[in-house]
């Protein structure tokens, strides 16, 4: 067992809007259809954070390091294996469905891909609109339509487009019509998946814009998930880093990109090429590929490829610390104060 | 220093239902030996499609139209089919922008890498194979021998990408073009194939052509940069100059809005949280091109003949109007050695070709 630690990522001050508690995922492996389970994938394997209202936690990390799958259990899409998700009080895991599909309105995500996750047959204008018919929101087809418009206009787009098929928008746009389409129900908390890790940068920069310009007049939190450490600085309030499944650190965003502890954090900011050949520098390149989550080495995750590790690393799972207020770490290399971090 | 490859107004369409694409329009360029060129654009501006037209390997319906493509003297434009084979991974190695397509699932690793040298270098299967586990061995896999009897999707991303810069080295070339190489991989593994690259390019002595649209990716890697917006050059520099002074507005404005670490400004404590410099618009689908500069739509400093003509490809400073005897200006005076860069946009040239 690893010794238990204390929240992921807490807000300061404030109740916190959503509050995920050592949420576990892990998939099964089959080797055939038939066949019973030879394995585990411990994709999400004790994560815990929070976020304010109003406010953007940055969840950053590898490549299958878990945070799909983290926020993909937040909004229920897929059942946690263990672990509490509260949001305004409510534990999400325990409603039923009913209440969870009224939970959703509050709830809104963004997925990655702008090209595969809208429905390539409905119009733009029935995209936006379909959250509003669902949930019987507007008295009237006519006011519904005034939405409509109203939120095509707020994301940058001329609502004389309504009628377009997503096929007939470049991808910022289309990624524009996820983003009204999340808005539709007033959402406290949206779920962004690499929102823009698909476009270009040019259109990269509208998208992030945007998403601030919202956060400042709707007031909503934000848990962006991403790998552009130079986007996430931008956009975020807090960060929490993870890998393999769990988060190794956590913290404002100024000491995670001004102070990064934890070895992977490091590797991580050092591993970004900087655009500007003046500063191109020499770095500590990290050897070796994240192993798989399905056998998660023993003691630190990240001993086998960490330049620091030494004697207690491959034996001891470090737990998550706090080192400075709001700022935790799981790292041998800070022993903290003992015990668990505060809340 | 003198060149290994010099690309002379390169056009390659594609003919479509919905009309002519021209994917690459007009492109001039030259790779020094030893050098890295980095070629930058946004999606589907054509990187892609030049890489493959200087091979040759354009796909159907697409075809190139014009233009020279000279490797160390010879014109490769003219020559028959089997000639041109001698120049594929021998001369000339294309590292594919999608991995998966250039690997085949029902064969080993190993026997992958060792396909080409049994096929162009004659070598014995079994002589072939050893080559291919020490070829492994140069792109740093570990575990070689092991690995080479596995078969690709038991790879990770980043070996997968190792293989194949060790099938590009086999039949050791003397030019590499990389086609967004570290594109699907994570920031950590992306460093260690960059790193990678930038030491087999000392160990092979080899010349580089560099493709992505990450502009930290081309900052780190390449000593010239070729800058594609919507089928054409549009600006060419050495990459400290392009990064320091960029002249043409697409580049100035593709520098702006991109993310830079410590840039976010101070903590946002209850203030707005800093916007990034975006460009307005989107990148123009080629099959409706506005007329004149591509980029009018979206430049700020759009002037009235940029609505109307296309601005030609020029060195700094230099005149485009040369008598009519030299052929085709805009290409030679582009791949002159020495010069500070060029630029297509009527900011720096007038219509006529005169210097600003
Ligand atoms: N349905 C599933 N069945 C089995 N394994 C899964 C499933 N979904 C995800 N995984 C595994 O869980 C791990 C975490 O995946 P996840 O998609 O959450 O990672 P991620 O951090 O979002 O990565 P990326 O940056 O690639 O999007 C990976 O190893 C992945 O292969
Ligand atoms: N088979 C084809 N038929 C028609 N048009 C094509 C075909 N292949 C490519 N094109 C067009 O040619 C243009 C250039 O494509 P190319 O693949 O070179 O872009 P790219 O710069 O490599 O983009 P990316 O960064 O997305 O890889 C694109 O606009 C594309 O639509
Ligand atoms: S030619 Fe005109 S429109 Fe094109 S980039 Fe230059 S100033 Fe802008
Ligand atoms: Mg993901
Ligand atoms: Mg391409």
């Amino acid at each position: 067992m690893r010794p238990a630690g204390g929240p992921g990522a807490a807000p300061p001050g404030g109740g916190p809007l959503l509050e995920v508690r050592e949420l576990t995922k892990h998939f099964p492996i089959r080797r055939g259809l038939f066949s019973g389970v030879s394995g585990w994938v411990r994709a999400v394997d004790g994560v815990s954070l929070s976020i304010a209202p109003g406010e953007t936690l940055a969840l950053v990390g590898e490549s299958g390091s878990g945070k799909t799958t983290t926020g993909r259990c937040i909004l229920r899409l897929i059942e946690p294996t263990s672990g509490a998700v509260r949001f305004d009080g409510a534990n999400l895991l325990a409603l039923p469905p009913r209440a969870m599909r009224r939970m959703r309105r509050r709830i809104q995500v963004i997925f990655q891909d702008p090209y595969g996750s809208l429905n390539p047959r409905m119009r733009a204008g029935t995209i936006v609109r379909e959250p509003l018919d669902i949930h019987r929101i507007g008295a009237s087809r006519r006011e519904r339509d005034e939405r409509v418009a109203a939120l095509l206009r707020r994301v940058g787009l001329d609502p004389a487009m309504r009628d377009r098929y997503p096929h007939e928008f470049s991808g910022g746009q289309r990624q524009r019509i996820g983003v009204a389409r999340a808005l539709a129900l007033q959402p406290r908390l949206i779920v962004a998946d690499e929102p823009v890790s698909a476009l270009d940068v040019s259109v990269q920069a509208q998208v992030i814009n945007l998403l601030m310009d919202l956060q400042e007049e709707f007031g909503i939190a934000y848990l962006f998930i991403a790998h552009d450490l130079a986007v996430v600085e931008r956009i975020a309030d807090r960060v929490a880093v993870m890998y393999l499944g769990l988060i190794v650190e956590s913290g404002t965003r100024e000491e995670i990109f001004k102070n990064p502890l934890h070895p992977y954090t490091r590797a991580l900011l050092q591993a970004i090429p900087i655009p500007d050949p003046a500063r191109a520098r020499e770095r500590q390149v990290l050897r070796g590929d994240p192993p798989s989550p399905a056998q998660p080495p023993p003691g630190c995750r990240f001993h086998p490829r960490c330049p620091s590790a030494f004697e207690p690393c491959a034996r001891v799972e470090p737990a998550l610390m706090e080192v400075a207020p709001g700022h935790r770490v799981a790292c041998h290399l800070y022993p903290g104060e003992g015990g668990a971090g505060g809340s | 220093m003198p060149s290994i490859l010099e690309v002379e107004d390169l056009s390659t369409h594609f003919r479509t239902d919905a009309g002519e694409v021209r994917a690459v329009d007009h492109v001039s360029f030259r790779v020094d030996e030893g050098e890295t060129l980095g070629l930058v654009g946004e999606s589907g501006c054509g990187k892609s499609i030049t890489a493959l037209s200087l091979l040759r390997l354009v796909p159907s319906p697409g075809r190139i139209v014009s233009g020279r493509i000279v490797y160390r003297g010879t014109d490769l434009m003219p020559l028959p089919e089997k000639k041109m084979r001698r120049y594929r991974g021998r001369e000339i190695a294309l590292i594919f922008q999608e991995p998966s397509t250039a690997l085949n699932p029902v064969f080993t690793i190993g026997y992958q890498i060792a396909e080409g040298l049994i096929v162009h270098k004659m070598m014995k299967k079994k002589e072939a194979l050893r080559e291919a586990v020490r070829l492994m061995h140069v792109a740093r896999i570990p575990d070689a021998e092991r690995r080479a009897r596995e078969y690709p999707h038991q790879l990770s991303g980043g070996t997968r990408q190792r293989v194949l810069i060790a099938m590009a080295l086999a039949c050791r070339p003397s030019l590499l073009v990389a086609d967004e190489p570290t594109t699907a991989l994570d920031v950590t593994i992306q460093a260690e194939i960059l790193d990678l690259l930038r030491r087999l390019k000392e160990e092979f002595r080899l010349s580089l052509i560099l493709i992505t649209h990450n502009l930290g990716v081309i900052a780190e890697t390449a000593d010239r940069i070729a800058v594609m917006y919507a089928g054409r050059i549009v600006e060419e520099a050495g990459a400290a100059d392009l990064f320091a002074s960029p002249l043409h507005p697409y580049t100035q404005a593709l520098l702006r809005s991109v993310p830079r670490l410590g840039e976010a400004g101070s903590p946002p404590a209850g203030g707005r949280k800093k916007r990034l410099p975006a460009i307005d618009g989107s990148v123009p689908d080629l099959l409706r091109l506005p007329p004149g500069c591509a980029f009018h739509p979206r430049c700020p400093d759009v002037m009235p003949e940029c609505r109307e003509r296309v601005p030609r490809f020029l060195p700094l400073g230099a005149s485009g109007t040369l008598p009519a005897a030299a052929p085709r200006p805009a290409a030679r005076a582009a791949a002159a050695p020495g010069s500070t860069g060029a630029v297509a946009c009527f900011k720096h040239h007038d219509p006529e070709g005169r210097p600003r």
